[in-house]
């Protein structure tokens, strides 16, 4: 299991994965939108989606949960 | 002059517009999201109006509510300082609709300057250098390979409507112009609301180097000297200088004719820059865009001809005369200007954060404009840039020294800044050498 994290504080832009998609490492998750730029979250790992602890429009903090992959 | 004056902006910019109004005697209002209230720009107004929440768009963005603060305040101008309105025509022709003085070009102007594909063609025909590129928005893939295959590759895809370095991207074949293609478009549309895409010859060793003019009171177009800001990261600049060393007199002499033409063209008022291409191989240059504003980086002119470049647009705003003899404008030395961003100094990533501890540097030569004291949170609701760390010495040697002691001095504790990339900057051949291009960056980075 692989928890995903946000490495700063940020909005969630743009959602890409949905929860029990399977993904492969390299893929985007998560768009997030900081200080005027866009970063996608990507999966460090393949495997299943098991969880997406955000939506569009919601704000993260460094370290917040982002999705599970199993 | 106006009697008072709202200052449409935020941070390091909207500081900066306040000190020189209240030098004039001009009564500064601030405007503010709810992100911004512990701001240093706040407290230093005569008067500040809360304008809405953090997002740009409900608060900085918002016409209506920035109009209302002015009405509400008393306000008999307005400054945009740069980005969020400053390019807005529609709210230039709002703001002169209200009875205010705006601060800024005439709103023609911006619009004419606004459209890139539109500022090229009218570039052309004032005898501005243009590079091969689209004299109609590029509707396709298709119409975009056929207008590629005239240019001739590699082509750079730009937003028409765009700015900022948002979006743009190069393609050095077929397949990747149709692969970038789409990807520009979408974009476009989402950060400029208008999808309209050109193509422009993509120059493979560039410096980019801009030449800031005023457009005075009586129509008369000056150019005050150029700006190096061939220091980029992610098509976004990191640090300029003038005079560019990259400029001989001779190109320095056209460049600055050219912008005076550019000016004249759309019957420029107030401050403006002209922003050029050179391409280092054949030295010759070429028009990019026009920013009908002021500068991020105008306090880098300011050192070396000693002109108040704000000041100057509140005169021009008010049809006055500009207080120095343009005739007799002599620049003196060299300056250069570091952005100090909150982002991490190897990736150029984002870093918000809350200033645990701010000390800055100060000395002959040195002039700081921050948006940010310590105790004050770095959102992640706009650009990140936390101060310029400007520096001027009697030639480039001087300031090159005193901007490597000055960066060893500046001390942000709390977020993450790039002051460790401008040391390294500062110490790399490549830049101090003098001989660098937009690629300078990457390749410290390859």
């Amino acid at each position: 299991m692989t928890q995903v994290r946000a490495e700063m504080v940020a909005n969630v832009w743009k959602v890409v994965a949905a929860e029990g998609d399977t993904v492969a490492d390299g893929d985007t998750l998560v768009i997030l939108e900081s200080m005027k730029m866009e970063i996608p979250v990507i999966a460090e790992e393949s495997g299943t989606l098991t969880q997406l602890a955000v939506a569009e429009g919601d704000v993260v903090q460094e370290g917040d949960l982002i999705a599970v992959i199993e | 002059m106006p009697a008072s004056v709202l200052v449409a902006n935020r941070g390091e910019i909207a500081r900066r517009v306040i000190r020189t109004a209240r030098q004039l005697g001009i009564r500064a209002i601030a405007v503010y999201s709810d992100a911004d209230q512990d701001l240093p720009f706040v407290a230093e107004a005569d008067q500040a109006v809360r304008i809405g929440p953090p997002q740009p768009a409900a608060s900085y963005l918002n016409v209506d509510a920035v109009l209302a603060a002015a009405a509400q305040a008393g306000a008999d101008s307005v400054h945009p300082g740069y980005g969020f309105l400053a390019e807005n025509a529609g709210f230039a022709a709002r703001v002169i609709g209200a009875g205010l003085t705006w601060v800024g070009p005439p709103p023609a102007a911006i619009e004419e300057m606004g459209d890139k594909i539109n500022a090229r063609n009218l570039m052309e025909r004032a005898g501005v250098p243009v590079s091969a590129g689209s004299r109609e928005p590029v509707a396709d893939v298709a119409a975009a390979l056929a207008e590629a295959d005239r240019i001739g590759y590699p082509v750079m895809i730009k937003a028409a409507a765009g700015g900022g370095g948002i979006g743009m991207s190069q393609a050095a074949s077929p397949a990747e112009l149709a692969a970038g293609f789409e990807t520009a478009r979408s974009r476009a549309e989402r950060f400029f609301a208008s999808p309209a895409i050109l193509l422009e010859r993509y120059v493979e060793r560039a410096r980019h180097v801009e030449v800031q003019i005023l457009g005075l009171a009586d129509g008369q177009v000056i150019a005050l000297g150029e700006r190096d800001c061939s220091v980029q990261r992610r098509h976004q600049k990191v640090a300029e200088e003038t005079p560019s060393p990259g400029v001989g007199a001779e190109l320095r002499a056209a460049m600055l004719a050219a912008a005076e033409l550019a000016g004249l063209a759309v019957d420029y008022r107030g401050a403006g820059t002209v922003e050029f291409l050179v391409d280092v191989e054949a030295r010759d240059f070429v028009f990019l865009e026009m920013n009908t504003r002021l500068q991020v980086e105008h306090p880098v002119t300011e050192l070396v001809t000693g002109i108040d470049l704000v000041q100057q647009q509140f005169l021009i705003a008010d049809g006055e005369q500009v207080s120095f003899d343009p005739a007799a404008v002599r620049p003196s030395g060299h300056a250069i200007e570091l952005r100090v961003y909150a982002e991490d100094p190897k990736r150029f990533l984002p870093s918000p954060g809350t200033i645990t501890s701010w000390s800055q540097p100060s000395g002959p030569g040195i002039r700081v404009d921050a948006g940010y004291l310590a105790g004050n949170t770095v959102t992640p609701f706009y650009d990140p840039l936390l101060a310029k760390l400007c520096v001027h010495g009697a030639d480039r040697a001087q300031a090159l020294r005193r901007a490597a002691a000055a960066v060893a001095e500046f001390e942000v504790a709390g977020p993450k800044t790039n002051l460790p990339f401008h040391a390294e900057l500062l110490a790399s051949a490549a830049f101090s050498s003098g001989d660098y291009d937009t690629g300078l960056i990457a390749r410290l980075r390859a």
